[in-house]
């Protein structure tokens, strides 16, 4: 298992530097406009604008500029903010806490609810509550996060005037996005749980299971759902690393402090250390919840051995 | 007369489906005294394995139900228990082997965590206790170095050596009857003949009656004492098993005897039961296996036979019983 966990870790480091590759192209070849001239607005001075260029290394070559962005990364430094004159990697790490509250709060929430609906669906197929936990999760999975944030900011923070509008810091501003994250991740849950579990529930060793004399919440908790669980824990992980990169929409709605809005500004102001920072922190992010999958894989199904 | 452990009577379990009912069974009467082995056999479809299902009560409902007569367990009619109150039974004082040893283990639990979870369930042992007990059981079914192999997860068990495990899953409750679906299907020849070699070993030791069920007439003869033989959801003809293979009396047995292949066989030739079992919708109207029947008559085709008692201990569904001389 070490060796595999080795071997992956080897393989991470050719994504991580296409990644970068390909973030660093995406900025200085396509994304318009001078950093610099938006940092100093239309009435900058074209000297200190030239000279603020040449201090960032904006003039040198592309290929210059691209071998000093790599060989910093390999030394765990993602660059200076253009906008805050800051190391990047500090940045992240200041809002990386929001992010995660966020993420694990809203993954509980979906793991709940989804497990939980999807079990019941699979287990009383074609039920009332089947149909109504299938047409939830339907509209769960289709309803846009903002738009499900914004209905629930205008429900319980302006006309009950319970809950905080935006912004963070108390429990209360955490259970607002929370909410409107964890319902959309628990639609995606719940429907593979269901299809997961139908599939085992037919198994001869279900049959087994039940002329034991086992109870029905033994056979479907014990000897189903661990069966189910390997594509279940394979969406909840690729939820896990979308949400940990940061939730744009839901960030940006509720004014949370979080990595994706941080990203967003460094968009808008052409930061791009920090655009490219983050963007490198997702996929590195995304490279670790994915090996923990692959490992999970093994505690839960001992036939899954890592050679 | 010895004690019935188990009473069959009238038991008609249907399928209600889309396209109609489907009377898997219909209408079988059966009984199993102590330490007794009767065999069910029949070709795919005749409904033996919905038979032993129904006695587990692991009919799937819907589409299944059982919709009339009564099964007697010591006595008492299980039908009529709470699914709680027949849980205490299940596994325990019946318990069940299944056709494919290969799926019927849960991959994701060791093999001693399986045996165990019966023992502690019924036996209320704690789980040590009952991990030591599954490897005693899995010392009796003949697996070697039990103590290793308790710790093992059923992928690293070949097929055989995962059926003694189903047995002694089965067994390790010691339970009064042991229903065996198609026990040795799956199995390899040298196999099936080492797994039923162990099943009558250990009905020998517990004395348990088993209800065995099997398309093989091969391991009726091996092992049971009584055969009932099913066609269309009925019981064809039921007697011992010596009178079986020696005096059948319905066609349909005497066809699936004249099937199996003898090393002393002068023509070469297998001699097989024309047809196959019909469609359950598109079943004769009289006789279930008229259409099958080299002896069928027209009110074969319309009138349903009964089953009749043809001596003591023999009964046979067949009009024309008394006129044919089905001896070998």
């Amino acid at each position: 298992m070490l060796t595999y966990i080795i071997r992956k870790s080897f393989m991470a480091v050719p994504i991580l530097i296409g990644i970068a590759t390909i973030t660093f192209l995406l900025n200085f070849v396509f994304v318009p406009g001078d950093p610099v001239r938006i940092a100093m607005g239309n009435h900058g001075d074209p000297a200190t604008i030239e000279m603020i260029r040449e201090e960032m290394g904006l003039n040198d070559p592309l290929y210059i500029q691209y071998g000093r962005f790599v060989g910093n990364i390999f030394r765990g430094d993602l660059g200076i903010s253009y906008t805050t004159r800051r190391p990047v990697f500090e940045m992240i790490m200041e809002r990386l806490p929001a992010t995660a509250m966020l993420a694990v709060s809203s993954m509980v929430i979906a793991i709940l609810l989804g497990v939980t609906a999807g079990i019941i669906s699979a287990i009383k197929p074609n039920s009332i509550l089947d149909y109504l936990f299938m047409t939830g999760a339907m509209i769960g999975v289709s309803m846009p996060v903002y738009w499900l944030g914004l209905i629930l900011i205008v429900i319980f923070a302006v006309n009950l005037n319970v809950l905080p509008v935006g912004g963070y810091g108390t429990f209360a501003h955490l259970v607002l996005p929370a909410i409107a994250l964890g319902v959309r991740q628990a639609a995606h849950i719940a429907r593979m749980t269901r299809s997961s579990m139908l599939e085992v529930i037919d198994k001869d060793y279900i049959k087994t299971a039940r002329a034991k004399g086992l109870s029905e919440k033994v056979v479907v908790i014990k000897h189903a759902l661990r069966n189910a669980l390997i594509p279940v824990i394979t969406v909840i992980g690729t939820q896990l690393g979308y949400l940990l990169g940061g939730t744009v929409l839901t960030e940006v709605t509720f004014s949370w402090p979080g990595v994706g809005r941080m990203a967003i500004d460094a968009v808008n102001r052409r930061d791009f250390p920090l655009i490219q920072g983050t963007v490198l922190f997702l996929a590195a992010i995304f490279i670790v919840v994915n090996l923990l999958v692959d490992l999970s894989y093994g505690v839960l199904d001992p036939r899954i051995r890592y050679d | 007369m010895s004690e019935k452990i188990l009473e069959v009577n009238n038991l008609k379990t249907h399928f209600f489906i889309n396209k109609g009912v489907v009377k898997a069974v219909d209408g079988v009467s059966f009984s199993i005294n102590k330490g007794e082995t009767l065999g069910i056999v029949g070709e795919s479809g005749s409904g033996k394995s919905v038979t032993s299902s129904s006695v587990m009560r692991l009919i799937p409902t819907p589409p299944g139900k059982i919709v009339d007569g009564e099964i007697l367990f010591k006595g008492e009619n299980i039908l009529n228990k709470s699914m709680d109150e027949f849980r205490k039974i299940r596994g325990n004082e019946i318990a069940m082997i299944f056709q494919e040893p290969m799926t019927s283990l849960n991959p994701v639990y060791t093999i001693g965590d399986q045996i165990a979870e019966a023992i502690q369930l019924h036996q209320g042992l704690d789980k040590k206790e009952a991990l030591k007990k599954a490897v005693g059981m899995l010392e009796k079914v003949g697996i070697p170095a039990p103590e290793d192999r308790v710790h093992e997860h059923p992928h690293q068990l070949s097929g055989g050596m995962r059926q003694r495990v189903m047995i002694a899953m089965a067994l390790s409750c010691n339970p009064e009857l042991l229903i065996a679906d198609e026990p040795t299907t799956a199995l390899d020849v040298t196999i099936q003949a080492q797994i039923l070699e162990l099943m009558r070993e250990l009905r020998d030791e517990f004395n348990t009656a088993i209800m065995l069920i099997t398309h093989d007439l091969g391991v009726i003869a091996e092992v049971a004492d009584k055969v009932a033989v099913m066609y269309g959801g009925r019981v064809v003809e039921q007697t011992d098993v010596k009178t079986l293979f020696k005096n059948p009396k319905h066609p349909y047995t005497a066809g699936l005897i004249n099937s199996i292949p003898t090393l002393e066989g002068d023509s070469g030739r297998l001699e097989p039961i024309e047809g196959n079992v019909p469609d359950p919708f598109s079943f004769p109207e009289g006789c279930k296996f008229a259409n099958r029947c080299p002896f069928a008559t027209d009110e074969c085709m319309t009138k349903e036979p009964q089953l009749e008692k043809a001596e003591k201990g023999h009964d046979v569904r067949c009009h024309r019983w008394e006129n044919l001389d089905l001896k070998k």
